[in-house]
């Protein structure tokens, strides 16, 4: 990349189009761009745990994306894959969870409180998800929580309360440890729902093994006003098989996922396409963002990629496509839920315990009643949130419900994350607390898509 | 036991009847009542006596402010419970839909109605059934800190003579008798507050003049007076000792009850802005897109997805509240909370629908600019916003109204 280009405005360095530079303006940034490459040799980046550590915090760093696994060929082509039934409800207004749902919850509760909240912090930092938190993952069994039973996994009703339920306890330890753990069980769950019998013997085995692949559910897209139903990526029918071109952003852990599930336009209609890694083409680039930065968030290029017949999942009408971005919200609204709860539990003790005038501050109106205002509006979310998931548990249309959840929880759980900084006040802006985290997290909610799935 | 948040199967059929009663019944003579304050609705005479032979049938759980006792019987089925509180607050939800004020003025279904079905006894209970009851709290000097009223009741014989003044008591000069707070003993606060039934024409008891009002103009809105007012001591609802443990938490039980029915109003007020509002937005040719981001939509789309988001939220609350207390869970935060938001949420809503019905919302040819007046009384009475605020507040906080006032 020429020193031009990266100079040119449009954007660069949060430069409108409008921003001009004079020579002497170019003179200070060719400078600029000296000093900082120098800056990165004394830094000694050559050491491997260093290398790790910049290529998932930088971003600029382009490589080729993993090479996957030999995934099995099985199952026949175009035979209906195993499907789930609906839950059947009783009809009777509830707002407690089975008991296997509680148990659940009760197991990913501890895991979040014990390994993902004391590796938040790290993780946000590097950008990168340790060892412990993605192995206990696989221990609860969290990639196969939507995969049907039938095909090794633990679903046997549409699970979609208990994927609500999950990300809502695993983001209440961390929102981005959360949706790195998640990103495989949404490309699994997405396989059960859709896929046919080809599909799901050929991936699914891997992961309701020991191994479990990293797997990412590719919608977003670097577009300003982005709408995920118009994707600008591209698929060709070519020959035997189908040409995709365009860029994802935002990809979970891009860099070490085996397997894509990439939304592309087919025809004039939002698809998606499984694509494994070592397909030729693929490129990853570290990008990491605001917050969710735990998730190991890139860029993923695809150039002339070219896929199967057979990589099509579910129909070539947007059907599927529609409902994976629907799913997607839903789950975001569970991880909302969960970092909300995170900031109400941590404030409460905070004001009830920091004295200003020579009393708690709890004791003031003014900082009572946004406490107050999160815990309303939190649950707000929950119960929004949970009948969304209800509804498509039982097999129900749940457009207008995800859709409102996903409004609700984006402008009232941004509120809340702006809130718990405010009432810790300048403590609140430092890293010694997690709210700043949590703020920058809630961020994300309304704007990435995918993702995650339930 | 399952998560499931959609109406309760079995109260569908109310709803939908409450919603022809609404529609048929309500709107047709809501603006006629809008214009003619202190007129008496007096089509609403035929449609208590329906309500009431619907209740009679059985057919009906509860249409207005009814049932919201919680004493176990023995018949009661072991499981989660969908009861006469999510009955009350989806019928009133969809009564509101219809109209407020006339909501309010239904005879029989006051919020005096509601603290006798809260506080009484069993001999009571009996003694004022079909009973019109409205409700006296606040006074000239007394509204949120509703622990400081100043009317006086003093035992006397077997009487308690009342003296004071009540104002904002909603069908106040319509009902067969008032639920009045007075203090046995203003030294001992709180806990020395009891409510009295007092029945109308009753010496002493006078009905000074009507509100003129900014909304629900179709309920009546008494100031009234006791001078000197003998009421029976068997009036006395619940225990006439004053038990300082106990407090204020007796008489505040009521408003346990009576929160999620007025965030019903609220709900129901707002809805009927929001489904007048679509219509005429879709006329215009503005229609909301669930599966685009809002952002990508026009302006009036995206402020129809979060008024619309906002309104199921309070709905959620609202069933959240009468859920819990159908399955007599404690569920005095989850009715503050459903409270705050739906009376907050009310007022966004129908004056955001004036506004984005530009001049068709805000002239009185269509209803909308009504409900932006109706609504706003919803986020006052029975606790205002910063009240229910300050009830959340101490609850989550874990602080006492000393600490947190």
């Amino acid at each position: 990349m020429s020193l031009f280009q990266s100079l040119r405005p449009g954007g660069r360095h949060g430069l409108p189009a409008s921003e001009q530079r004079d020579p002497i303006g170019y003179a200070v940034a060719a400078l600029n761009k000296v000093a900082q490459s120098d800056l990165l040799d004394r830094l000694g980046l050559r050491r491997t745990v260093e290398q790790t550590v910049f290529t998932a915090t930088r971003s600029g760093f382009r490589t080729a994306t993993a090479a996957s696994r030999a995934f099995q060929k099985a199952g026949q082509k175009g035979k209906p894959g195993v499907r789930v039934p609906a839950a059947s409800p009783s009809g009777v207004f509830d707002l407690t969870p089975t008991e296997d749902e509680q148990m659940l919850v009760d197991v990913v509760t501890e895991f979040a409180e014990e390994v993902l909240r004391p590796a938040a912090a790290e993780a946000d930092e590097t950008c990168l998800a340790p060892e412990s938190v993605l192995k206990g993952s696989l221990e609860i069994g969290l990639p196969i929580l939507g995969v049907p039973e039938a095909l090794g996994g633990i679903s046997e009703t549409r699970s979609a309360v208990a994927g609500v339920l999950v990300a809502e306890a695993l983001a209440k330890g961390d929102m981005g440890l959360a949706v790195a753990t998640l990103a495989p069980g949404a490309v699994a769950t997405a396989l059960g729902l859709w896929g046919t019998d080809a599909q799901q013997q050929t991936y699914l085995p891997a992961f309701t093994g020991n191994e479990v692949p990293a797997a990412a559910l590719a919608l977003t897209e670097p577009t300003v006003l982005f709408d995920p139903l118009k994707p600008a990526t591209t698929a060709v029918r070519s020959g035997d098989g189908y040409v995709l071109d365009g860029t994802k952003s935002l990809v979970v852990r891009g860099a070490e996922a085996e397997l894509f599930l990439v939304g592309a336009r087919l025809h004039g209609a939002p698809v998606l396409f499984l694509v494994e890694s070592s397909t030729p083409g693929l490129t990853v680039e570290a990008s990491p963002a605001m917050g969710v930065r735990a998730a190991s968030l890139t860029t993923l290029t695809l150039d002339n990629v070219k896929v199967p017949l057979d990589a099509v999942l579910g129909d070539t009408e947007g059907a599927a496509y529609t409902e994976a971005v629907q799913l997607a919200r839903l789950a975001w609204c569970g991880l909302a839920v969960g970092t909300g709860q995170a900031v109400l539990d941590y404030v409460v003790p905070y004001v009830k315990e920091r004295e200003a005038f020579g009393e708690p501050i709890a004791h003031r109106q003014s900082v009572a009643f946004m406490v107050a205002n999160i815990a309303i509006e939190l649950q707000a979310m929950r119960l929004v949130t949970y009948k969304a998931a209800s509804r498509v548990a039982a097999g129900k249309d749940a457009s207008r419900e995800i859709a409102l959840a996903r409004k609700l929880c984006a402008d009232k759980g941004m509120q809340i994350g702006l809130d718990g900084v405010q009432l810790l006040g300048g403590h609140g802006f430092v890293k010694e607390h997690p709210v700043e985290r949590w703020y920058r997290d809630l961020r994300a909610i309304g704007i990435l898509e995918g993702a995650v799935l339930v | 036991m399952a998560i499931n948040l959609e109406d309760p199967k079995k109260f569908r059929t109310l709803r939908d009847q409450a919603h022809q009663v609404a529609m048929n019944m309500l709107r047709p003579i809501s603006r006629k009542y809008d214009r003619a304050e202190h007129a008496y609705p007096k089509e609403l005479d035929m449609l208590a006596a329906m309500i009431d032979g619907l209740s009679e049938s059985g057919a009906n759980e509860g249409a207005g402010a009814a049932g919201v006792r919680r004493e176990e019987t023995a018949q009661e089925k072991a499981g989660v419970k969908n009861g006469a509180n999510l009955a009350s607050v989806m019928s009133i939800a969809e009564m509101c839909w219809g109209d407020v004020g006339l909501l309010l003025s239904m005879p029989r279904q006051g919020l005096g109605n509601s603290a006798i079905a809260s506080v009484a006894n069993d001999e009571q209970l009996k003694r004022f059934e079909g009973v019109w009851a409205s409700m006296a709290i606040t006074e000239p000097g007394t509204g949120s800190d509703s622990a400081n009223i100043k009317t006086t009741a003093v035992k006397d014989g077997d009487h308690y003579v009342l003296n004071g003044e009540k104002i904002f008591v909603t069908s106040g000069e319509r009902s067969d008798a008032v639920v009045v707070w007075a203090t046995l003993d203003k030294e001992l606060g709180r806990a020395a507050i009891k409510s009295f039934v007092v029945p109308k024409g009753t010496p002493g008891m006078k009905v000074e003049r009507l509100e003129h009002k900014l909304g629900i103009r179709a309920s009546d809105t008494a100031t009234i007076t006791f001078t000197d007012c003998r009421v029976p001591a068997e009036n006395l609802l619940g225990s006439p000792e004053i038990d300082v443990k106990q407090g204020f938490a007796g008489a505040m039980a009521t408003f346990d009850n009576t929160r999620p029915l007025v965030a019903a109003m609220a709900v129901g007020c707002a809805r009927a802005s929001l489904d007048l509002t679509r219509d005429l937005l879709a006329r215009a040719g503005v229609s909301v897109d669930y599966d685009a981001p809002a952002y990508t939509q026009s302006a009036a789309a995206a402020k129809f997805l979060q008024m619309e988001a906002d309104w199921e939220a309070a709905y959620l609350l609202m069933l959240q509240a009468a859920w819990m207390a159908d399955n007599r869970k404690p569920n005095s935060l989850e009715a503050s909370m459903a409270k705050a938001k739906a009376g907050r949420v009310g007022s966004d809503i129908t004056l955001s629908c004036v506004e984005l019905c530009a001049s068709v919302g805000y002239a009185e040819a269509e209803l909308l600019e009504k409900w932006a007046r109706d609504s706003k009384i919803l986020d006052i009475f029975e606790g205002t916003q910063q009240i229910q605020q300050l009830i959340v507040a101490r609850r989550v906080l874990g602080l006492t109204s000393a600490e947190l006032r």
